[in-house]
Order: structure tokens, then sequence, then C-alpha cells
């Protein structure tokens, strides 16, 4: 399937979903929705790096937030449309991550994971000393009622959203057939090989790095409007860095389609598990999940079913 | 008459974790539900657990005398983790698909996401433990029953500061220092005005990082300055850190304390023991003024044994008094406006002087307390550690407001161990 | 011109809470500077050993220190099964470290929950009669409460080092660090290797969890505030340096310290992560470190 048709169908998608919504009364399924496709955002945002490069970044947060913040910040400042904070958030995440990656990306393995983890806490810190914001007693931001085509905004905000987990897919999957994506895969498989080659590994992953933080930057900037409210420990909360981590590895880190089935599957999980059973066992429960298919499926839910489609029927060849 | 019902409810608040919806009693009418999130999981556990303990033991009292308007009330709640972007899911799912019928929210920042869900809906809000929400939302059916009053950052100063200016001669200079959070730094923002209304000369401002471990440097930075009074906003890590470096830096202003959270928890308490002996801090009800607030002990006797075996605050001075009060009061104004219409309530809310186990509560045209009540208290003659010494009246003495005074600030910081 | 006493008396508080971190980062040093093994758990295993230590301090009225000490061989135990399942999930199939780190992660969050169901999520603390003491030499003040965890934490380093250095199965653990196949040539199982350093390096938590509930109450939740500073500690030190890592610890400390003292306490943790950064960019093998 062509780019193209598969860029198109995923905006059919989005329309499709668009369509039926507006036939929706029940409110709490955007709430939920904008969890999942928030979610789908950030998990591939994370797999550029991570599952095409082979660089886990810890400092997820630091992007998020960052995306968050500049929100809040141009909010209180003047009052424009969200989009436009979306796209800020995503011009200064996506700055960052240039920072980040020339500071960082000659770092290898683990190195450049607690590098990343260095920079969201510092990141944090400087967050925390910036009033204007708030700083640590948080900032509000009081968000219309109604979206512009008249349901609730949190339905618009569903749709922003999902429009650019959608676009991001897309992107990802791109990404994955092109050029680009061969050479993250080099630099992923061996790196020292990949640099003899030619491949221009560190133009590559700083490439890689900044659309990562970028899109991770759009995913933050519509939170505040969406929480309410927003202070440093919820927007640099441990549970961002690690479901961004999981969901690509739950669903399989090879290709577009993992971070999704992971995000899907570990978000609705936590939702349902946070209205039913709903007590301290709601961690729990995204710590045996995560231990569980790590350990049976390690190439993630994509991997399980390739291996079980190529899985010989005749006795074939056995190495 | 009572007598038997009485016995019977007693027993279930004591089993306590019993699932309120299983009512053994027969009855003819649906349930009003109570719809809220609490944090049973993650930093605010603590609280949250004591309160939703209380609120079960309140709806086992309710229920046991015939319910709400002749219905059965029924809690319906969810953890949110202690996270913020949990709250809009949960307070969702309550209104539009559980339909409850009340809301009650507790925790700043785990408030400010329900708020616009809650006024869409057009809910009345009654929140407890939550610090200067509706000076942002301005909602005429908002209500919060923690006593800061219409000025609620000074609030958790303006009694300190009251007391530290009748020691004699005046003090000078102030240090001010809090935890990197929100409600510290409120806390220290309402102290700084405090500071200067008083005209007290601010020497050392600084917030440091709540996971700070070792405090030592903190105090001997702010010993530098040489300050006659210290204000602390913290929370109980560092409310138990700072009063620790202080005490083995032999660190002794005339007055140390402040809005500092953990010194009303008694595992803390019970901690700190003697190195707690002259600090000032604030709690809402202490075992000196049992005698003004004689219905909290029973409740406490209900609450007590079941928090012992749940691992949760063992004395529970601070959250359950009032966390029962404010269910009380919704009962009250439920009753009193005749059903559960959420315009009558809030006028209910509004106009009532209500009667509760601690005091009289009247709220004012902002949804607060229409004056502050904070006790502000001086630990004394604590020996050692434990905690069977906090429930003496003469271990807290009571400093401000002046009708609840049980006795006179001892200043400067005596030695630790007395 | 700041006065020299209070210089002195920032610096030691930092040498001090340096020694503690030590002992937290410890664990981490050997299942990841040594055996490459990223165990983010460790923080929560350290606050599961603080557990412990309050259950024995509150129960049976025993010193923090040696109810770590009693409780090392169990978490010894605990390390080897840990190793066991790692290694056949992970190390075997040859599966390189996002999963292993993902698992560990998995293994944070579950642990952090137990304690919660089974302690409770309240703030513990124990009694000792060195809390709230402290010493005085020639100006400098030093609390016991910090000063007594230092010295574990010195003797730990300074014991595993010697038992590294000296004994066979300590040079079996470097061995293994630098050279798997080599090793297994010379008919020392590299998996029992292995598993009998990470059993140690759980041990190590056991008692460094019994020195973190003397410096400060503890509740479940706090072991994610020093996976920073651990990993931190380890590869500033340099991986493979036990003693790498107690002088980077200090460094940390002091830096922390000083900010805190003299300057803004708000800053600390920032100043001392950034001290990271340059040094990963300039010297990636840290301060001690041998290899990359």
């Amino acid at each position: 399937m062509s780019n193209r048709l598969f860029s198109a169908l995923i905006a059919a998608l989005v329309v499709a979903l668009w369509l039926a919504g507006r036939l929706v009364s029940n409110e709490y399924v955007f709430f939920v929705g904008y969890a999942v496709v928030q979610y789908i955002l950030l998990a591939t945002a994370w797999n550029l790096l991570g599952g095409y490069a082979g660089y886990i970044n810890f400092g997820t947060a630091a992007f998020f937030a960052l995306g968050a913040y500049i929100a809040v910040a141009i909010n209180k400042l003047v009052d424009l449309p969200v989009p436009v904070l979306i796209l800020a958030g995503g011009v200064a995440a996506g700055a960052l991550g240039l920072a980040m990656g020339y500071l960082t990306l000659k770092l290898r393995g683990v190195f450049f994971s607690i590098a990343t983890l260095a920079m969201a806490i510092v990141f944090q810190a400087v967050i925390t000393n910036w009033s204007f914001v708030g700083g640590a007693s948080g900032a509000y931001v009081l968000r219309p009622n109604e979206g512009p085509w008249g349901g609730s905004y949190v339905e618009y905000l569903f749709y922003l959203m999902l429009s650019m987990a959608g676009g991001a897919v897309a992107l990802a999957r791109i990404i994955e057939r092109s050029r680009v994506g061969y050479g993250l895969a080099s630099i992923r498989d061996d790196e020292l090989a990949s640099e003899a080659s030619g491949v221009p590994t560190l133009r590559l992953k700083v490439l890689a790095t900044v659309l990562s933080g970028a899109l991770m930057g759009m995913a933050g900037a519509p939170l505040p409007f969406y929480v309410a409210y927003l202070d440093p420990p919820s927007a640099f909360n441990l549970s961002y860095a690690v479901n961004t981590i999981a969901m690509p590895l739950v669903g399989g880190t090879g290709t577009w389609l993992g971070p999704v089935i992971g995000a899907v599957l570990l978000t609705a999980v936590q939702q349902g598990a946070m209205v039913t059973i709903s007590s301290a066992a709601n961690l729990l429960l995204v710590g045996l999940l995560m231990v569980a298919f790590i350990t049976l499926a390690p190439n993630g839910i994509v991997g399980l079913v390739r291996g079980l489609a190529n899985r010989p029927s005749t006795g074939g060849n056995k190495k | 008459m009572t007598n038997s019902i009485g016995r019977r409810a007693a027993l279930a608040g004591m089993v306590g974790t019993a699932a309120v919806t299983q009512s053994r009693l027969a009855w003819a009418a649906d349930p009003i539900k109570i719809g809220f999130s609490i944090p049973q999981s993650g930093g605010l556990a603590a609280l949250g657990r004591q309160a939703l303990l209380t609120m079960e033991i309140w709806a086992n009292d309710v229920n046991a005398k015939g319910g709400m308007l002749g219905r059965p009330v029924q809690l319906v709640t969810y953890d949110d983790q202690s996270n913020p972007a949990n709250v809009p899911p949960i307070y969702t799912k309550l209104l539009d698909i559980d339909k409850v019928d009340l809301i009650v929210t507790q925790g700043t920042n785990l408030t400010v996401p329900a708020m616009p869900i809650a006024m869409q809906h057009g809910k009345m809000v009654l929140t407890m433990l939550a610090l200067a929400i509706n000076d942002k939302f301005k909602y005429p059916r908002f209500f919060q029953t923690m006593p800061y009053g219409p000025r609620g950052k000074q609030s958790i100063s303006e009694g300190f500061f009251d007391v530290a200016m009748g020691m004699n001669p005046k003090p000078v200079t102030v240090a001010l220092v809090g935890a990197d959070a929100e409600f510290a730094k409120n806390a220290v923002d309402g102290a700084r005005e405090e500071a200067k209304k008083h005209g007290l000369k601010i020497v050392y401002d600084r917030t440091y990082p709540p996971p700070t471990v070792d405090f030592g440097p903190v105090i001997r930075g702010i010993a530098g300055t040489n300050p006659d009074i210290v204000y602390i906003g913290s929370y109980p890590v560092d409310t138990s850190g700072m009063v620790r470096a202080a005490r083995e830096l032999n660190f002794r202003p005339k007055l140390f304390g402040g809005g500092m959270v953990g010194t009303q928890a008694t595992t803390l308490k019970a901690d700190l023991g003697e190195m707690l002996n002259d600090v000032v801090s604030y709690e809402l009800y202490c075992p000196a003024v049992a005698d003004k607030f004689p219905e909290v002990e029973p409740i406490l006797k209900k609450y007590q044994p079941a928090a012992k075996e749940k691992g949760i605050d063992p004395q529970g001075y601070y959250v359950p008094p009032f966390t029962y009060a404010t269910m009380q009061i919704l009962e009250q104004a439920v009753t009193g406006s005749g059903g559960l219409d959420q315009d009558k309530l809030a006028k209910y809310m509004h106009a009532t002087n209500f009667k509760t186990i601690v005091g009289d509560v009247k709220f004012g045209p902002d949804g607060e307390w229409d004056h502050q009540r904070l006790l502000w208290v001086q630990f004394r003659g604590l020996k050692g550690q434990g905690m069977e010494q906090f429930t003496n009246p003469s271990a807290e003495v009571v400093l401000h407001p002046v009708e609840y005074r049980t006795g006179e600030l001892r200043y400067p910081l005596g030695p630790g161990k007395q | 011109m700041p006065d020299p006493i209070a210089v002195a008396n920032a610096i030691a508080a930092g040498v001090l809470l340096g020694g503690f971190y030590a002992a937290v980062a410890l664990g981490i040093a050997i299942a990841f500077g040594l055996l490459d093994i990223p165990n983010l758990a460790h923080p929560a295993f350290v606050v599961m050993g603080a557990f412990a230590a309050w259950q024995l301090n509150s129960r049976l009225a025993l010193d923090p220190v040696l109810a770590g000490l009693v409780m090392a061989p169990p978490f010894f135990v605990l390390g080897l099964l840990v190793y066991r399942l790692y290694y056949v999930c992970f190390e075997r199939r040859g599966e390189a470290q996002l999963q292993g780190l993902a698992f560990f992660f998995g293994v944070l969050f579950i642990t952090e929950v137990t304690l919660v169901l089974t302690a409770g999520a309240d703030y513990r603390s124990v009694s000792a009669s060195y809390i709230g003491v402290s010493l005085s030499v020639g100006g400098i003040i030093l609390p016991e409460r910090m000063l007594v965890p230092f010295g574990v934490a010195l003797a730990m380093i300074v014991l595993l080092h010697q038992f590294l250095v000296r004994s066979f199965m300590g040079r079996a653990i470097q061995a293994v660090a630098q050279d798997e196949e080599a090793l297994r040539l010379m008919g020392v199982s590299p998996i029992k290797v292995k598993a009998l350093a990470f059993g140690l390096a759980t041990a190590t938590a056991a008692i460094a969890g019994a020195l973190l509930i003397i410096v400060q109450p503890v509740e479940p939740s706090i072991g994610r505030d020093f996976i920073g500073r651990a990993f931190a500690a380890v590869v500033l030190g340099g991986m493979g340096s036990l003693y790498g890592t107690l002088l980077a610890s200090m460094l940390l400390g002091i830096t922390e310290s000083i900010v805190s003292d003299m300057w803004n306490p708000s800053w600390a943790p920032a100043i001392a992560f950034g001290f990271l950064l340059p040094t990963l960019a300039l010297r990636s093998s840290g301060l001690l470190g041998r290899r990359l």
C-alpha cells in the first residue's frame, strides 16, 4: 500500500470518527478517547527514536511538559486558539530535541538514556522555578465550554489529538519505508558498521530526536485544557515516561502498528481498571502486564503475530 | 430508643471496609448516590484513605438512622491515584454514566480538574482540604469546608504571625522557607504578605525541592541570617527533615514553625516526639479542644479501630472530624432544602448556619468559611517518642484563636529534650 | 567572602549525604556498572528494605542497622531469583537493554504497589538512640543520623571492594564484566557468577534501606526520587568502579549541600545533575571508570 493511500485512509478514518462522534452524547467517551489518542501519539513519537533507532529516551516528560507549559505561558499572555498553541509547543519541543540531540547523541546505549533522565530532572527544576507559569503552585487554565462546532470543548480536544495521532502514525509509516528509516534501522542493528558504511548517523539520530520531541510537545500542549490545572509533579509524572516505553514494547517496536496497538491496549486497561477495580491495584496491573508481555512476547504483539504467521506448516528447514 | 440502632451503627462503622452499598436493611426507595474521586494510591493516599473511611462511617450512620429523605445513601468512588489528569474522566463517568446525584471532592489539585465538568452540569461542588480554588472559578455553587476563610493563602499564617507579634520584645526579622509544591508555596506566599503587614524584615526567602534528603544545609542557610521568626511551609517528609535538622544543629530562633503539613499526622508526630517541643504549627482539631467539640470523640472511637486495621493514621485528629462534618453539612442541606435540586441546595448552603461536630459552620459568598478558624498550637512537654502522649490535651497548647486558647506562647525555642 | 566554618560545615554535610547516596547506588554500581543489568527496580528494593527494617525495629526493637544486616541474606536470595527470571527471559535470548529496562520498570511498580497494599500508604520512621543527636568536631556539626549511615555505607563499599579484588568469586565477578566468554572457557559458569553478583547487589538494598529510614521517613513511592541520583552516581563515577561511585556520590552530595546552604536549595538537583551531562560529553568513562 503506498504511503499516499495509507495517509488518505487515516484521514478518512478521522473524518468518519468525527461524524460518528457527532451522534454520541456521552461525554465520557471523549474523555477516555482523549487519553487513548494522546498515548497513541506519545508512543508513536517515542518509537521513532526508541524503536526505529534503538535509542531509549527516558526524558519523555521533558518534551511533553514543555509543550504543556508553552501552552500555559502563551495562554496567559494572549488568547490564541489551541491549534496555534499546539504548533508552538511542537516547535519548542523540537528545539529542545535539537539541543538534547547534539548534547547526548554521541553517547551510546544506556548512557544516552541516563542523560535523557538527567535532562528531564534539570528541566523540571527549571519549570518549578518559573513563577510566570505558576511554578510549584501550578497554573489554572479556564477552558471554554464549547468547541467550534457546538460539541463540548473536550470533544474538540479529542479530535485535535486524534488528527495529530493520525498524522504521526502516517509520518511513522513514511519514515519507516524511506531511506531515513533504513538508516535508523541500520543504526539500531549496528551503529559502528552503519557509520563505517557511510550512513550519516548523527544527522539521522538528531532528525529522529527532533521529530520525536516535537510530536511529544504537541501531545502535551492541549493537556492544560483537558485537566484545567497544571503543576510540575503532574506534568512530569513518571507514568508518562513509563507508559511511552511500555506501549511500543507491548505492541512491537519495529513498525508503526506496534505503538498503536500498545497504546490502545494499555490505555484501555488502565482507564477501565480506574473505574472498576479502582485502587492501588491499578499500578500493579500495569506493572504485571508490562512484565508479562515483555517476558512472554519480547517482540510485542506484532512480533507474536508475525511469529505465528511465519511458523512453517510442514517440516521445513530447521536450523 | 436509639440504643440498638446506635450499637448497630457503631459495629458497622468499626467493620469499615464493607462496601456501603451492601445495606442489610430493606429500602423502599432508590439510593441517593454521592460520587467522588479519592486518592487511594500515590502521594496523597494517606489523606484520601482517611477521608474515605470517615465517609463510609458517616454513610453507615446516616443509613442506620433511616437515610436522607427516606432514601439510603450510596458512595460511588474511584481511585484517582493522586494524579490530576485522572480526575476529568472519573467525574465524567460519575455524572454521565453512574448518574450520581451529589458530588464531593478533596484536595486542591484533585478538585480543580473537576470544576469545569461540575460547572457544566450545574452541580454543586462540596470540597474538603482545598485551598483558594474559587478565586479563579467564582462558582456560586462551590463550597469548601476546611476553615481557611475568605483569605485562603493568608489564613495559613495569619494566626501564626498574630501570636508572633505578641512576643516581648517584638520580633524584627523573619525567615520564610517552603517546599516547591502547591500548598507550601501558597502558605509561604500568604506568610510573605502577613510579614509585610506586620512590618517584619524578611531576611531569608527561599524554597527547596521536595525530594531533598538532608535539610541541614537549608537550616544552616537560614541560621546564617539570624532570624527571630522562622516560618516554614512544608510537607510531611520535609517537615520531619526540617525539625530534625534544626534540633541537630541546635538552631533555636524565638519562634519556629508555620504551615507544616505532617505535624498533624500521628505517625510523624510520634516519630519526632520531643523534637517537636516548642514548635508552633496548625491543627484542625486536637484533644485540647475536645471539651469545646464533644461530638468528635464518639466519631473518632468508630474511626480508630478501623484505621488501625487499614494501616492509616491511627488517631485521626486531622482529616476525620472535618470530613465527617462535611458530610453532615451535605445531609443537612439535602434534608433542609427538601431534595436534590442543585440550585436550591446551593442557596440553602449559602443561607444556613450549619451545626456540625466541629462547631458552627457558615459559608461566605465565595463558598469558603466566612471566617478562618485554624487552630495554632505549640507542642509542649513531649518526652522521647511515641504517639500516646499526643492524646493528652497538654501535649498541644492552643494559642490562637483566642476563644480556644489553652495557654501562652513559650519562647524562644527551647532545647529538644526537656 | 563566606565564613570558612560555614563552608566546612556545608562540605562535611555533603560528604555524609554523599556516603548515604553511595549506599543506595551501590547495588546499581554492581548490577549495572559491572554486569550491565539496568536494574531500575533497585530503589524500590531499597524502600522495601526500609520497610523491613521498620518492621523489625518497631516490633522487636532491633537497631535499624542490625535489622538491615539481618535482612541482607533474604534479600540476597531475592536477588538470585530475580536474576534467574531476568536471565531466562532476556539474557539468554540475547535481547538487548530495552526489554530489560522495561522489565525492571515493571518490577519497580509491582514492588511499590505491593508495599502500599501490605504496609499501608503512611509515612514510617524508626527510633534509634542516635537520631536527633549531633557530634561537634571543631566547629563542624555532624548529626549522628547522617554519620551512622555514612559509616555503614563506607564499610559496605570497602568490604565489597576487598571482596571483588581478593576473593576468587570477587575476581570472577570482575572477570565476567570484562570478558564472559573467556571466563566460560576457564570453566567458571558466568551465569552462577552473575547471579551471585546480583544477589549481592540486592542484599545491599536491605542495608541501604535501613540507612534510608534512619535518614528520613519513608513511604512506598519515594524510591522514584532516587532512581536519577543512583544511576547518575554510577555513570558519573565510572562503570565498574565502586570507589568511583562513592566519589561521584560525594560530589553530588557536596554540590547539593553547598548550593542549598549558600545559594538556593531550589536549584540543587538541577546543578547536581547538570554535572552529569558535561561529564558524559567530555569523559564518558566517568571519573574512575576503566571502560566505556
